[in-house]
């Protein structure tokens, strides 16, 4: 239908390049043969129990590190004490290689959940013990005095005062750590556990679609991911904050 | 320097209107006057009333909406915002100095626009570093480093770089604490008296207005032109009730900082020396305007007051009952002489000169015929040439 | 593997011998134990490509991310309505993983480094293009006000007063995305594109523990090394920030 004269000088895309999009989404819906011969693999059966156990590990991965950083976050940044401690951690754990991190827990310690999720955890433990330290240290001194001068006690203070007005920093903090753990969940079959990254990881058994429809289940899982959260923290930042933002 | 062949150029509002997108009323409206060369202009007024937005469209920060603005002749509306506001000296209450540049580069901004060469813009940021009173060295330095009052003196300098005609300043001083804006106003005027630059001064402070204004243009809320007048006509004859309200129920009292104690015609009191006879003396001093005498020395200078009992002897003691004290030095402005008498609680006191020899005596009452005359738009000094504390 | 092992017995004793706790056991890589010193002082070489593949993923990724935040940030400063489209369209691009990402681009540049430095860069152009936006927004009013007052150009401020003074963000943001691409950049291996990451899943090296524990190691390593060279140039650049500090 278009004239070979309108044609763009664009790499021309591989042959396939839709069937193979197309294969992904029989992969998901009806399953296929495995490469490796014998038996079926995808299906809505497998990708809801690889899916499920991604967001089981993820999910207690991120309560895991929430439990750890953030009172440690909330009691530095009340004191206004170990700013270097609390940045430096933030620092150092971007500079841990996932991979790594994950495939020496599994050679050294042993496959499994426990592993695992404390591996994971130590991922979302920086980012969420700096950003709490950093919003409830900025939280202007003279709403704290104010607070203490009307005769809050100190665990007021941080329950009514320090955090709600940290709420958007603390919960950057909580995304960044939830992004990187649910990706670095997607290479958990390394250590074990069978989440989606299985479809990504085991090419030999799954084929390119596989791959290619565990690619698009985890980036939409990833997203859905950070748009809930994006959804509570505006729910838990008071109407006050969202004013002064616009 | 190409630019010193114009010192100062005329401002000349015609007609000046702004009306903001979406407002329902004109911010500045039909404003015209003129300010001639080499003048100090202050436009005062209570905020919202347009002031800043006057002097803002004369760079064209603001573009005006209708009318037109000339500096010698030619509208600001001709050619490129960028090239005109270079020619313009311009200096803001955050002053902005940029605070990744040191001093020298900061006041070399524009002439390193305009393509001079290093040789020539370290020369000229030096002689400005002189002529605000800095040391050389502080040339390196980073805004940071300097106090506010340095700042503001490195902001005036970086207007003058390129010698501009006409300076722009927005409550230059408004963030500067009470004591140092009165020294900073005051070196502004001691270099004003030098460099005789056309300058648009905004305040909302009317005693600033006063002290800095060769003219001063009252406006009231919408940007309307109230008064346009020097301080003087100001004080004597504010042109309606709101400049009246705005100049301030003390305006008479204001007007005192306008005029030098040795330019009010002082009362005489008869003088007598140390073994004069008192008789003469005590007959002057029945005859006479201030009736006291004073006891001078041979260089006509105040030893103290005689009283009635010092000269009910033969002859003038070498030590009365009283000293000179307070006394008065010509150079100060009547204000001052007044709050001395005031706190002193004497009715009199002798006026001296720099040397320290009577000129006179200055009474209380002399300072309120003053006040209840015209004698006060009498003589008219420029901004710069006027007293200033 | 084994013949590795006893080849580096017989090399190790030309080096300082107390670094080695295990040089008597030759069974260290038998036994899989976490670190054999001896294994590394025979087999650093094979560490050189992975970790130069390494340096080329990382570099070619960052400087892209780069370019391409720096003419976002520049444009959605220019224009103040395309700063939310541009945040949210690079935050798809920064929360969906890389590995996914990987194989998101399959169909379309296939295997390789390209596909592995693609994804890299859409990773790392959030985190500079919100550095980049930030520092220009926190340049205090009065200054550009004062710039454009004495008569510079928008360019002119831009070039001249905003940059510089949105330098130490800039630079923030790169040590940032430097730091967590080479980490990520392990990952590469899935997509065929090389780097640290091959030491760590190829063969049988992902259940070998100091295999493992020396391309990490490196990774680690070489993140710190740009974070310091970065912190450094950042100094350089703002000598205000300095002398600042100083007085």
């Amino acid at each position: 239908m278009v004239l070979p004269a309108l044609a763009l000088p664009v790499p021309a895309l591989p042959a396939g390049f839709l069937s193979l999009f197309g294969d992904a989404f029989n992969f998901v819906f009806s399953g296929q043969e495995a490469e490796t011969g014998g038996v079926t693999v995808g299906g809505t059966s497998q990708v809801v129990e690889l899916a499920t156990k991604q967001i089981e590990v993820t999910l207690l991965a991120l309560a895991v590190a929430i439990l750890l950083a953030m009172p440690v976050g909330l009691w530095l940044g009340h004191r206004q004490q170990g700013e270097f401690l609390a940045v430096s951690a933030g620092n150092a754990g971007r500079a841990i290689p996932e991979l790594a991190l994950i495939a020496l827990m599994a050679a050294a310690i042993g496959v499994g959940l426990v592993n695992l999720v404390v591996a994971l955890a130590i991922l979302g433990i920086p980012p969420i013990l700096t950003n709490t330290y950093v919003g409830i240290s900025q939280v202007d001194r003279a709403s704290v005095e104010a607070a203490r001068g009307m005769g809050m006690t100190e665990i007021g203070i941080v329950r009514k005062v320090e955090l709600p007005l940290a709420v958007p920093t603390i919960m950057g903090g909580v995304r960044t750590a939830a992004i990187n753990i649910i990706a670095t969940a997607t290479i958990a079959p390394l250590a074990g556990i069978l989440t989606l990254g299985d479809f990504i990881i085991a090419r030999n058994v799954y084929g390119d679609a596989g791959v290619l429809a565990g690619a698009v289940l985890v980036a939409l899982m990833a997203l859905a991911l950070e748009g809930t959260l994006a959804a509570v923290q505006w729910a838990m930042t008071s109407k006050g904050l969202k004013l002064n933002r616009s | 320097m190409t630019a010193e062949s114009v010192s100062a150029s005329p401002v000349r509002f015609e007609a000046v209107t702004k009306r903001y997108p979406g407002a329902h009323s004109d911010a500045v409206e039909n404003l015209s006057f003129e300010v001639p060369a080499g003048e100090i202009c202050v436009l005062v007024g209570p905020s919202g009333c347009g002031k800043t937005t006057a002097l803002r469209m004369v760079n064209r920060t603001v573009e005006m909406t209708s009318g037109d603005i000339l500096i010698g002749g030619r509208s600001v509306r001709e050619g490129d915002p960028a090239r005109l506001r270079r020619e313009i000296g311009y200096v803001i209450q955050q002053i902005g100095l940029f605070p990744h540049r040191t001093i020298s580069q900061n006041i070399g901004t524009v002439p390193a626009l305009l393509g001079w060469d290093k040789e020539e813009i370290s020369a000229r940021s030096a002689e400005l570093l002189d002529l605000i009173g800095l040391d050389p060295e502080y040339g390196d330095r980073y805004p940071a480093q300097l106090s506010g009052g340095q700042q503001q003196r490195v902001g005036v300098a970086r207007a003058l770089s390129v010698d501009p005609p006409v300076m722009l300043m927005d409550e230059p001083f408004g963030a500067i604490d009470p004591i140092n804006r009165s020294r900073l106003q005051n070196e502004f005027l001691r270099l004003q008296a030098e460099l005789r630059k056309t300058v648009l001064f905004v305040t909302h402070d009317v005693d600033e207005a006063i002290k800095m204004g060769d003219r001063v243009a009252v406006l009231k809320k919408g940007g309307r032109l109230a008064q346009f007048a020097t301080p003087t006509e100001l004080l004597m004859e504010p042109a309606d009730d709101f400049v009246e309200d705005f100049v301030g129920a003390d305006r008479a009292l204001k007007r005192l900082a306008l005029m030098r104690v040795r330019d009010v015609d002082l009362w005489t009191a008869p003088l007598a020396q140390a073994g004069d006879q008192a008789e003469p003396v005590r007959t002057a001093v029945a005859a006479a305007e201030v009736p006291y005498a004073l006891l001078v020395d041979g260089e006509n200078r105040p030893l103290g007051w005689l009283s009635d009992r010092d000269l009910s002897g033969e002859k003038v003691p070498a030590t009365p009952d009283s000293t000179a004290d307070p006394m008065i030095d010509a150079d100060s402005v009547l204000r001052d002489g007044l709050a001395t008498l005031l706190q002193s609680g004497s009715l009199y006191a002798p006026v001296i000169d720099a040397r320290g020899r009577l000129t006179g005596v200055l009474s209380v009452e002399i300072v309120s015929d003053f006040l209840a005359s015209d004698e006060a738009s009498e003589s008219e000094l420029s901004a710069a040439e006027r007293p200033h504390d | 593997m084994i013949e590795a092992a006893s080849n580096g017995m017989m090399r190790v004793g030309a080096i300082d011998q107390s670094f080695f706790t295990d040089r008597s056991s030759g069974n260290c890589i038998q036994d899989n134990k976490l670190f054999c010193p001896g294994w590394v002082a025979d087999n650093y070489d094979r560490y050189v490509d992975p970790t130069l593949q390494h340096l080329v993923l990382v570099g070619s990724a960052v400087a892209a991310g780069f370019l391409i935040a720096f003419a976002l940030a520049i444009l959605a400063h220019r224009h103040r309505f395309l700063q939310t489209p541009f945040l949210a369209g690079t935050g798809i691009l920064y929360t969906i993983p890389s590995i996914s990402f990987f194989f998101l681009l399959l169909p379309i540049t296939g295997r390789g480094s390209l596909t592995a430095i693609i994804a890299l860069t859409a990773f790392n152009l959030q985190i500079i293009f919100r550095n980049i936006t930030t520092g220009l927004r926190n340049v205090p009013p009065d200054v550009t006000e004062a710039a454009r007052g004495i008569g510079l150009t928008p360019s002119q401020i831009l070039r001249q007063v905003e940059l510089p003074l949105a330098m130490p963000e800039i630079i923030a943001g790169l040590r940032i995305a430097t730091v967590s691409t080479v980490a990520l950049a392990t990952l590469a291996v899935f997509a065929n594109g090389g780097g640290l990451g091959t030491e760590i899943v190829t063969g049988s090296n992902i259940t070998f523990k100091t295999g493992i524990i020396v391309a990490g190691s490196i990774a680690v390593i070489m993140a710190i090394v740009f974070d310091g060279i970065l912190l450094l140039t950042g100094k350089l650049l703002a000598p205000w920030k300095r002398k600042q500090a100083i007085s």
